[in-house]
């Protein structure tokens, strides 16, 4: 759509719909429904990292006073499928079971329990008489697909739905090459050629809120989960698929969600709660401990290499990335994440060729899973502190070393067509770019002129770093959201989304992008978001869609209930409906006159021609605009401790138009410090045989108040011409910055080049030492 | 064991096991304001009320502690129709996103200012310290903290 001269709703900070519930504590999240009389769902954890269950015996277990349920592998359907909450048909292999006769990591689901107390049914774990056969774990990525390396999907059912290269024996869930142009010709001639390798480590979303599902059967024998869940229909869906039940057998809602970054788009929790509920008939909540939620879904841990050759100028010749993705026992989204490493940061610059080339492989390790920034993040690292690097080595400055490459409006870049998920992607031009304005304000805003080379006396050393950044609004030609409009008596209006708002604020979003076309304020649009039952169908909240697809889905929802509307009201007025305007609650004729939406409401629905004013629409994404963004960061480093702490950090971000300003930059600033707590202190450590040591927010550190440093992000606004009033994304593309800009920051402060994520103590002043020689 | 206590402004008899916390007393009387993000060991602040006015963590108090003291949740510092100054901050500040962490932020909001209505930006990072959120990078929290103070401060004139 065309650039509208003034929006009323649109692009104003009106208050979060919910966001005053929340603040007195009224909202419901999962685990504030009615439990009485729930039991206590429970998932026995595997010990061992791999292991064969040759016999398991739960007689005693199940003779514990208080257990109402034990479930082992042979008590459930057998049915191959995928929790990566992904559309059908789904682009990760089916390699999982409810319950398995092996185990593939330490914490996988050994057995399912339904008991009066988690006590209960902790000590009915242990009174599991389990044959165990444990086998030779697989725990470093690089050795995974060895000959000879043991196989941890040999069950004969694990294969790939789609088609896409899948190598069980060789541990290898997933492979993918595409190239355009000869890259070794245009190294050949390039003026300089950097070969480098760097690596990003395992990472947990940590919503405040770890998964949780309450379930029991209703009075007509269907199954109602209500759960933390991203991808409601998905989840339904997949629920059905592995219990081999009818999809019209579960509801699943979705109320408040305590955070998801992703973590929740995994249907981790709502197949074996079916499977507990229709075992039992019993109400049961399943909440996951935190020391649980650590092990549930990670980020994939990925070795990303790169040979890019530069022009004397500092232009590209060309790219290889070469990927290494770790997805640990099983390939939820290990593909599609893989992929991303390229698709999401190759065609931030112009080359004139790139090949990718990418393997992800099983270890006995965490799943890896969705999580904000999708691959971009861990790719994003390499290819920023690379250019870093080039910079140096040619002697340019590295934000102009960004302009000289960076993409434009009107370009393309053969990466869009050649790289989706699983089979090519779709080609496109870029309708919006605000890159140089980003990189133009942020370095202002840091100082960067008058900050960078000047590290200072004394041990601790300060410097700046920046790095440039894209990401993706949805998956083109794959995702669709619908929304349902309704109009009241009163002239306002219900909307119903299938669109999951997980704390993103969408509900608010989308109440603001039909109210703009309806005239009215925000607040006279009442949004309810998920119910399987009672909403229309929606993808779900990932692949930063919400805003830009399931805005375009309420927007036009909006425009039709707008049309009825103009029908109903031109027949009050007596003229054409096509000259009416829709404004200030209230529907206009040119001539001045006009009726109020109240009336037009009343009488749609008991004085003419009754009817319900209504609408269902969908959208799908014929592209998937990316958003851009710039940060630069200022760092101080303690050349006698190794501490790195940030001392300001800058990120400007074209997010097109930002429908309500402020929860945009909320998911801007949130999506930074989850970076830089990222870069900085979260980190698992494993012992050897494959179990994490750290599972608590005690050993593992992610960032609190005190952490907190100044930060600045400025929204730079363009008009994405195929998105809602202009919209692109804004939800992930800001976690993939604190990497290298922080990485980049080091160099100018103490000069040396961190390649291995995160940037402890440790490993600066090793750095330190090796540069001292 | 039996004890008698105030909760939000009325006067409640608690009859719970000696060992129980004050989270799961407070759950059991429908207060679902107070939130759980770690395994009962204080680590994520979302459990956090007020004792005598004083933020603690309800999922390592001992019930028995609240006997003979008020206990301030959430749902008693004010609701939509009549939010406190300090809810209404954090609503005008986007300062709440999934809003799990809200109620004990809020909570330890309200210690903190009572303590020290004109806190600096040390003072801020200090009292909210022991609450994790994961959502805005506490950008926001901060900016509505500051804005509380400034209306209280200003409310109290």
């Amino acid at each position: 759509m065309s650039e509208p001269c003034d929006l009323k709703v649109v692009g104003r900070s009106v208050p979060k719909v919910d966001s005053m519930g929340m603040a007195c504590g009224l909202e419901q999240y999962v685990g504030d429904h009615d439990l009485a009389g729930a039991l206590v769902g429970y998932i026995v954890p595997s010990p061992y990292a791999h292991a064969r269950i040759r016999r398991i015996d739960a007689t005693k277990a199940r003779a514990l006073q208080g257990v109402h349920c034990v479930l082992t592998w042979q008590d459930v359907p057998r049915i191959a499928h995928t929790t990566a909450g992904q559309g059908w048909v789904e682009p990760s292999p089916y390699d999982t079971f409810v319950l398995d006769s092996k185990v593939r990591f330490v914490g996988d689901r050994v057995a399912l329990i339904a008991a009066e107390t988690r006590e209960i049914a902790e000590e009915a774990g242990r009174l599991l008489d389990i044959d165990w056969e444990v086998l030779e774990p697989v725990l470093d990525d690089r050795r995974a697909f060895a000959p000879g390396a043991p196989v941890i999907h040999d069950e004969p059912e694990a294969r790939m739905p789609i088609t896409a290269p899948y190598l069980p024996k060789e541990n290898t869930p997933a492979k993918a090459h595409m190239g355009d142009g000869d890259v070794d010709v245009e190294l050949a001639k390039s003026h300089l050629v950097l070969r480098q390798e760097y690596s990003t480590h395992y990472a947990q979303h940590c919503p405040i809120e770890p998964h949780v599902t309450l379930g029991w059967m209703d009075s007509r024998d269907r199954i109602v989960l209500v759960t933390s869940t991203q991808v409601p229909f998905h989840a339904r869906r997949i629920s059905a698929q592995a219990l081999g039940i009818p999809v019209r057998r579960i509801r699943i809602v979705k109320p408040r969600i305590g955070g998801g970054f992703g973590a929740k788009q995994e249907v981790l929790l709502e197949p074996v709660m079916a499977a507990l509920v229709l075992a039992t008939r019993r109400k049961i909540l399943m909440t996951l401990t935190r020391a649980e939620e650590f092990v549930s879904r990670t980020r994939h841990p990925v070795r990303t290499g790169l040979d890019v050759g530069f022009n004397a100028d500092g232009t590209i010749n060309a790219v290889r990335m070469r990927v290494l993705s770790n997805t640990g026992a099983y390939g939820s989204h290990a593909l599609t994440v893989m992929c991303n490493c390229g698709s999401k940061v190759l065609p931030l610059y112009r080359m004139n060729a790139v090949e990718f080339e990418a393997r992800a492989v099983y270890t006995n390790l965490p799943v890896g899973g969705a999580y904000r920034g999708y691959g971009a993040t861990q790719a994003a690292f390499a290819m920023e502190s690379l250019m870093d690097v080039a910079a140096e080595r040619l002697g340019i400055e590295p934000v102009e070393l960004r302009r000289r490459n960076h993409i434009r409006e009107g370009e393309t870049s053969p990466v869009f067509a050649a790289l989706g998920e699983g089979k090519p992607g779709v080609e496109q031009r870029i309708g919006s770019c605000g890159l140089p304005q980003c990189l133009d304000i942020a370095a202002k805003e840091i100082g960067w002129a008058e900050k960078r080379g000047k590290p200072g006396s004394g041990p601790v050393k300060r410097g700046v770093g920046m790095c440039a950044l894209m990401q993706g609004s949805s998956i083109p030609e794959i995702d669709m959201a619908a929304v349902s409009l309704k109009m009241n008596d009163d002239g306002s209006f219900n909307l119903t989304a299938g669109a999951t708002d997980l704390g993103t604020g969408s509900d608010t979003v989308l109440a603001q992008i039909a109210a703009e076309v309806l005239g009215v304020g925000a607040d006279e649009i009442v949004v309810a978001s998920s119910d399987t039952d009672l909403t229309p169908f929606d993808v779900g909240a990932y692949a930063s869609s919400t805003t830009y697809l399931s805005g375009e889905a309420a927007r036009k929802a909006a425009l039709d209930v707008a049309g009825q509307i103009r029908v109903v009201a031109s027949a009050m007025l007596g003229g054409p409906a096509e000259g009416l305007s829709l404004r200030d609650g209230a529907v206009f004729a040119p001539d001045g006159r006009r009726v109020t939406l109240a009336e037009v409401g009343l009488r749609s629905l008991y004085e003419v021609d009754q009817h319900q004013i209504a609408s269902t629409q969908s959208a799908i994404s014929h592209k998937s605009p990316p958003p851009f963004s710039a940060h630069f960061v200022e760092v101080s480093v303690d050349t006698e401790t190794g501490q790195v702490k940030v001392l300001k950090y800058v990120a400007t971000v074209d997010c097109g138009t930002a429908i309500n300003p402020k929860l945009a930059e909320g998911q801007a600033e949130g999506a930074v410090l989850n970076g830089v707590s990222f870069a900085l202190t979260e980190e698992y450590i494993f012992d050897e045989n494959g179990r994490m040591r750290n599972p608590n927010f005690a050993d593992y550190k992610i960032f609190n108040t005190t952490d907190l440093p100044e930060m600045r992000v400025i929204l730079v606004p363009t008009w994405e011409r195929s998105g809602p009033f202009g919209a692109k994304s804004v939800s992930e593309i800001c976690i993939n910055g604190a990497l290298p800009a922080i990485a980049n920051a080091i160099h100018d402060a103490v000069g040396i080049r961190l390649m291995v994520a995160p940037f402890t103590p440790d490993r600066v002043l090793k750095a330190l030492k090796e540069k001292r020689g | 064991m039996r004890f008698e206590t105030r909760v939000n402004g009325a006067a409640r008899q608690v009859d719970c096991d000696p060992g129980a916390t004050l989270f799961e007393v407070l759950r059991a009387l429908g207060l679902n304001g107070v939130k759980q993000g770690c395994d009962r060991e204080g680590m994520c602040g979302a459990c956090t009320v007020l004792l005598d006015g004083e933020a603690v963590l309800s999922c390592i108090t001992p019930a028995p502690r609240a006997a003979g003291r008020e206990v301030t949740t959430i749902e008693g510092l004010g609701d939509p129709g009549r939010p406190h100054v300090i809810q209404k901050a954090y609503v005008d500040a986007g300062a709440v996103q999934c809003g799990y962490c809200t109620p004990g932020m809020i909570l330890a909001t309200k210690s903190l200012l009572d303590r020290r209505p004109d806190p600096t930006r040390e003072d801020i990072a200090d009292g909210l310290s022991g609450n994790l959120c994961r959502c805005t990078g506490y950008v926001k929290i901060v900016d509505a903290v500051n804005a509380a103070a400034a209306a209280l401060r200003e409310g109290s004139k």
